[in-house]
């Protein structure tokens, strides 16, 4: 058998593909706070919340309509998007002068109330979502044994996030939101509807993280705490990959994924610190992140 | 004006109040129980609200046994924090009248109230923590334990498992105490009935929530059970996500040595199926089981059957009130000690765990049952989920109070 470092190749080359799959999850929430503090400048800690209200809402759609996992991915994201929108469009919108502490502050009480919600209304162990049965069973590699339902999670995820970056940087819609971003006030002398270009910018944040939280659910049970258990990731992802910018968390959320795999290999316990221990490193480097522009 | 029957009908219980007020004098302060459980974190659902209907369920069945008795049943949340588990206790019993806590999952919490109460002279029956240490190292006279620890877990799962061909044992186990205690023991009866450990893979908690790296570190093992050291939402999310990744297929067993109820549930049988796992309650055991969760849901209008936890709450609630009345309920709130001495000598009895007793170490010895999931053919019914495998007598089940090193029990 081949080694590397002392450890069997099939090995590390496992939890490699492991670490990839871990990332799309990240990338995927990662790249949803990052457009929305990007266009907003609102730190979303709600984030969590709506992603664990997509797998939710994917539950309910299953149990009281009798609407599957497909529609559901589409279904789903519309469903809390449209829930985020009013959420902007009430609480969100008077905050924007203020600073980002407040926004922080508001997202992460919603956060709290949306969960405690769910876990009066469902408890807190969790309901079962069985993967669909045409994405069931699995590919052996050789080297690992590879379940289908994780393969289209990596690569629904990648076009995912390749077509959000495309709309945002080689769209007209996508120049009109950074050019808001920029000035608002000129961009709407030109008129543009700013205010409803943000309440859609972060509807498409929040339906990014429900469209996540319906592929997480055949993976994880459907529970209230599912997303919490992301979110301190996720922002050390979007702090590492430069706030706000796209390309920088598609990029790091899959390679943190990796890092984090390798080190379940080499010190596992230090598995769920290695993340925070990079983002030490990088923000001592380069305070703005690694692709942010200079802080 | 003539006496109607509705006036003098409503003198009937002014009559009863007066009645009960000579006897004693001044208006009784309640007997209070407090229940300590989890409400909003990862063991909600395992003992949280359904412990706290269990035992309003037993003070309800008491009152009508025992009207003379006031009842008060209050409910707090620990947060699975011991810090916070101490300060309500405390102010509990500084405070708030409380002669009896109960429940107290996560072993962390479990112990330290285990010390306030034996501090302040109260009862404190235990049934949500899996810590044999309860009634061993850290035993007191005024702990009762019910229900289950990680020993009883241990023998009754893992000899079971190794007696029907489960030789090569890898462990899935979470970095902290009551973890690394399940896996101990489970070690030692497994290589006792002639099983081999290839290895374990130990993961951070609580922050893990993908055990993919785990899983495959298991299926490279070739071991041919993998047994799950884990509770609550963990052991949903590791059994979920092992079927996911192939395991547990023909040749491999999944082990779950602490799998209750509601996790099998949340599983799914499509998931859950064929897992052994030990209980000493399942609601479908006997026609007293039966009746006693039908009058559960009934009388809380829940929809969550019981578990062996939650159903020990009720079990425990009922024996503590039963000896209570033997004693008088002034004798008995002067000295926590001398109920919990009496709940020993008294033979519990109820509709839950059956006849038995209660060791001098403060262990009610309840029989361990092996079931194993149904598969979803077999299943009649969303909560219609075990098999009974074997039964492990009250005696066998807890720990041998030679090995437990208890104060109690002279050496």
């Amino acid at each position: 058998m081949m080694m590397i470092l002392g450890y069997p190749a099939p090995l590390l080359f496992g939890q490699l593909l492991l670490g990839l799959i871990n990332g799309a999850f990240y990338a995927m929430l990662s790249l949803g706070l990052a457009v929305i503090f990007g266009m907003l400048n609102i730190i979303n800690f709600a984030h969590g919340a709506l992603f664990m209200m997509g797998a939710f809402v994917a539950w309910m759609l299953l149990n009281y309509l009798g609407i599957g996992y497909f529609p559901a991915l589409i279904l789903a994201p519309l469903i809390v998007g449209a829930f985020g929108m009013v959420l902007e469009r009430t609480l969100i919108r008077p905050l924007y002068k203020l600073d980002h502490l407040y926004g922080l502050l508001l997202t992460f009480g919603v956060a709290l109330v949306i969960e405690g919600l769910f876990r009066n209304a469902y408890g807190s162990s969790g309901m079962p979502y069985q993967i669909p049965a045409v994405l069931g069973g699995g590919t052996n590699l050789g080297f690992m044994f590879l379940p289908n339902y994780r393969a289209w999670v990596v690569l629904v995820a990648i076009v995912m996030c390749l077509g959000t970056w495309l709309v945002i940087e080689k769209t007209r819609l996508g120049a009109l939101l950074r050019a808001a971003t920029e000035n608002p006030a000129m961009v709407q002398a030109f008129g543009v509807n700013v205010p409803r270009l943000i309440t859609l910018t972060y509807g498409g944040g929040v339906a990014l993280a429900a469209f996540a939280g319906v592929l997480a659910a055949p993976i994880y049970s459907v529970n209230p705490n599912m997303g919490t258990s992301f979110i301190n990731v996720v922002f050390a992802v979007v702090v590492i990959g430069g706030m706000g910018s796209i390309l920088g968390s598609i990029l790091t959320g899959f390679g943190l994924g990796v890092i984090e795999g390798l080190t379940k290999v080499f010190y596992p316990q230090a598995s769920s610190t290695v993340i925070f221990l990079v983002m030490v490193i990088v923000l001592l480097a380069r305070p703005g992140g690694l692709f942010g522009k200079a802080a | 004006m003539g006496i109607t029957r509705r006036a003098l009908l409503a003198t009937v219980p002014l009559l009863g109040a007066t009645g009960a007020r000579a006897a004693t004098e001044a208006p009784v302060d309640p007997v209070r129980i407090g229940v300590l459980t989890d409400l909003s974190g990862p063991y909600r659902d395992v003992t949280g609200p359904t412990s706290v209907a269990c035992v309003r369920q037993a003070a309800a069945e008491f009152t009508r046994m025992l009207p003379g008795i006031a009842i008060e049943v209050i409910a707090g949340d620990h947060q699975n924090k011991a810090d916070i588990g101490v300060a309500i206790v405390r102010e509990w019993f500084d405070r708030g009248g409380v002669d009896m806590v109960i429940d107290v999952p996560t072993s962390s919490v479990a112990l330290a109230v285990a010390a306030v109460a034996a501090e302040k002279n109260k009862v404190y029956v235990n049934s949500g923590a899996g810590t044999p240490d309860l009634t061993g190292s850290a035993c007191n006279a005024n702990t009762v334990k019910w229900t289950f620890d990680t020993y009883m877990l241990a023998k009754s799962t893992a000899t079971a498992v190794v007696r029907e061909g489960g030789q090569s044992w890898f462990f899935i186990t979470p970095d902290y105490v009551f973890g690394h205690q399940l896996q101990r023991d489970a070690t030692r009866f497994l290589t006792a009935s002639g099983g081999t450990v290839l290895g374990a893979a130990v993961y951070p908690f609580p922050e893990t929530t993908d055990f993919s790296s785990y899983l495959v570190q298991a299926r490279a093992s070739g071991a041919k059970v993998i047994a799950f050291c884990n509770a609550g939402n963990d052991t949903v999310n590791s059994i979920k996500q092992a079927r996911e990744f192939g395991l547990g297929g023909p040749g491999q067993m999944l082990a779950g040595l602490l799998a209750s109820l509601g996790v099998v549930h949340s599983l799914g049988l499509e998931a859950g199926r064929d897992l052994l796992l030990t209980e000493s309650f399942y609601w479908n055991l006997n026609q007293r089981t039966r009746a006693f969760t039908s009058r559960l849901l009934a009388g809380s209008g829940g929809t969550i059957y019981p578990n062996m936890a939650q159903a020990g709450c009720y079990a425990g609630a009922l024996h503590y009130l039963k000896a209570v009345a033997a004693l008088g309920v002034a004798q008995a709130r002067e000295d926590g000690a001398g109920v919990v001495a009496e709940m020993k000598r008294l033979p519990y009895d109820d509709d839950a765990f059956g006849q038995g007793l209660i060791r001098a170490d403060g262990r009610a010895l309840v029989p361990a049952y092996l079931f194993r999931v149904k598969s979803p053919p077999e299943s009649t019914g969303p909560w219609d989920l075990y098999r009974l495998i074997a039964t492990l007598p009250g005696e066998q089940a807890a720990p041998p109070l030679a090995e437990e090193h208890c104060k109690l029990i002279p050496a």
